[in-house]
């Protein structure tokens, strides 16, 4: 509240008020992605300038005695040995595997993981050929993740960069809070997917639940298949060539794309009706009120 | 948090008691206070199974002259029993304040056992022809061992693994709950539910008994209610839906079926599996691992989805 007495402010409209407090509104769209990390700030930090890793090195460990913190451990213990490409055996559904990878690495599981899997990483290739349970990819800044089979609820949660992949269907609230990057599900998701979603694409080649997209700030939602709803402030748009270029592209990637092409998908943005961003306190915003 | 596992075998009986001892152990970490079975064996010929508690576990270990007491309780169950024409035709004590009876009885089941819950200190845990409700303190792999679930056989069970959190770490609030008085049902439930108090006076103003102020009970007495009148068990899943207010999923296993109901919000986690002759679910896959070692195909049921499965 630089240079106003509260007693100034009695006598002046709202949108003077407003004026004289200094309150401006931000607009988010058009923003560049930032760089979040120092590439110099962690010992083990080498994306995106990170050198290049043998993926010719290549281990297979058997993890069916192990505890969590031991294969991950032992993950970590092996790539500063040098290996590339690690495969995991007999993961069983732990929770919290492959979290936390800052570095490129081809890691690929034989097996299905629990809840958080492989979630703040940072650039390694994985691979799952099984299922995971909830809250996959959680805070993932790059890389790609490729998950054969189903995915629990929350996949994907407050994503920020990478390619998270899904062949099968996943759970509810996928993609919430997510800040970047793309999810992209070859089957169906459940209710209230995208939800207060911020940046970043999603893809459901199949259907949607209900309340799609409710809240979302900004970001794109593709689906292929049936919408039950959408959410609050949700809101279809035209798909452009620039959408289906886009669609195509990421579709053949990850060998998802249908064979009627993507002129059917439906495309969800934020209508922005909702957007109430300003630079004040609640303390100061009473006095405008 | 809490943990619910259910499975059912739906081509003849298995080591019921084994597998869901493995599977609550996996689930320890989502509730370390109580663990509770409801498994359910071959009908008992011409009679039922009781499960009976005459007191907390903690009163053994405070309880001054509580020995004495639970014999006074005893005798005065065994007496009431009579009296409602129930002949003991087999006595199990599984722990000092825990039983096992195996009865003959034609009369008015809920009336008797109004009657022996007026008995301070005695609740009873199940009643039916098949179920057999084991519930106490500690890990699935105490409670398995104390109660010697380790080889029971059976064709479906549901258990749970509590983490209390709105009412004691005592037996009366840890789950499975028995429908009281509806023989062979029982819920394990995962969640809150925000209408608790709404429903309950609802509930008891039909009459319906409460043993703890547990919100999962409701489920329980619920159920009862509705299949009391009629209601199929997917029906009664169904309704709740709609009826019962917060976060939840819950599981109900009668003599022969297993059902299982996601509230709208799917905030609370349930992994199933489904093959020809075996479904299991649990709040987390690791728990079902631990009794399918092998690569299997599961998936999450969404939001309001509700299904019934046969044995």
């Amino acid at each position: 509240m630089a240079g106003v007495m509260e007693s100034e402010l009695q006598g002046m409209t709202q949108e003077q008020r407003a004026d004289a407090l200094g309150m401006t509104t931000e607009q988010l769209t058009g923003r560049s992605l930032f760089v979040e990390f120092d590439p110099d700030a962690a010992e083990r930090f080498n994306y995106p300038w990170a050198p290049e890793v043998d993926y010719n090195k290549r281990i297979e460990i058997d993890t069916d005695d192990m505890s969590t913190t031991e294969v991950n451990d032992k993950m970590r213990a092996l790539m500063d040995e040098g290996y590339g490409t690690i495969v995991v055996k007999n993961p069983r559904g732990k929770h919290s595997l492959g979290v936390g990878i800052l570095s490129r690495l081809n890691l690929i599981y034989e097996g299905s993981l629990g809840y958080f899997a492989v979630g703040l990483i940072d650039g390694p290739n994985v691979r799952i050929n099984g299922r995971v349970g909830w809250s996959c990819g959680e805070n993932m800044m790059a890389g790609t993740v490729i998950i054969e089979k189903n995915a629990g609820s929350t996949f994907g949660a407050a994503i920020r960069g990478g390619d998270l992949v899904c062949r099968g269907s996943v759970g509810s609230r996928t993609g919430i809070d997510m800040k970047g990057g793309t999810i992209i599900v070859g089957g169906d998701t459940g209710a209230l997917s995208g939800f207060m979603m911020q940046r970043g694409r999603m893809i459901v080649c199949g259907n949607a639940g209900r309340n799609l997209g409710d809240s979302m700030y900004d970001g794109t939602i593709y689906v292929g298949g049936e919408i039950s709803s959408l959410g609050v402030d949700a809101v279809t748009a035209e798909l452009t060539d620039l959408d289906r270029s886009w669609l195509s592209r990421k579709l053949k990637q990850y060998e998802l794309m249908p064979d009627q092409g993507v002129d059917h998908f439906t495309k969800v943005v934020a209508g922005k009706q909702l957007w109430n961003y300003d630079n004040l306190e609640p303390t100061e915003k009473k006095l405008i009120l | 948090m809490c943990g619910i596992a259910g499975l059912i075998h739906r081509s003849g009986s298995s080591n019921v008691g084994f597998e869901m001892t493995s599977m609550l152990q996996a689930l320890k970490h989502r509730g370390p206070d109580s663990t509770g079975f409801a498994v359910y064996g071959p009908p008992v010929p011409g009679g039922y199974v009781m499960r009976v508690i005459v007191a907390e576990r903690e009163d053994i270990d405070r309880g001054h002259g509580i020995l004495e007491t639970i014999s006074g309780r005893i005798e005065e169950l065994e007496k009431r029993l009579a009296e409602h024409g129930a002949k003991v035709k087999e006595k199990e004590p599984a722990t000092a304040y825990a039983l096992r009876y195996v009865l003959s009885h034609d009369g008015d089941t809920a009336a008797m056992a109004k009657y022996i819950e007026e008995i301070e200190g005695v609740e009873i845990l199940s009643f039916g022809n098949g179920l057999e409700l084991i519930k106490d303190l500690g890990d699935a792999g105490e409670v398995s061992d104390t109660y010697q679930l380790n080889d029971f056989n059976g064709t479906h069970a549901i258990g749970h693994t509590r983490m209390a959190t709105e009412s004691d770490v005592d037996i009366r609030s840890a789950h499975p709950y028995w429908a009281f008085p509806y023989n062979d049902v029982s819920v394990v439930h995962n969640g809150q539910i925000t209408n608790y108090w709404i429903m309950r006076r609802q509930m008891e103003r039909m009459g319906h008994r409460f043993m703890s102020n547990c919100d999962s009970e409701l489920l329980a007495v619920y159920t009862a209610h509705n299949l009391a009148n009629g209601v199929s068990l997917d029906d009664s899943l169904r309704r709740s839906i709609e009826e019962i207010d917060g976060v939840f999923t819950y599981l109900v296993a009668t003599k022969d079926q297993l059902g299982m109901a996601k509230d709208t919000m799917a905030a609370k986690p349930l992994v199933l599996y489904e093959s020809d002759d075996l479904i299991a679910m649990a709040s987390e896959e690791v728990a079902i691992r631990a009794i399918l070692p092998q690569e299997i195909d599961t998936y999450d049921p969404y939001d309001e989805e509700v299904r019934v499965w046969q044995a």
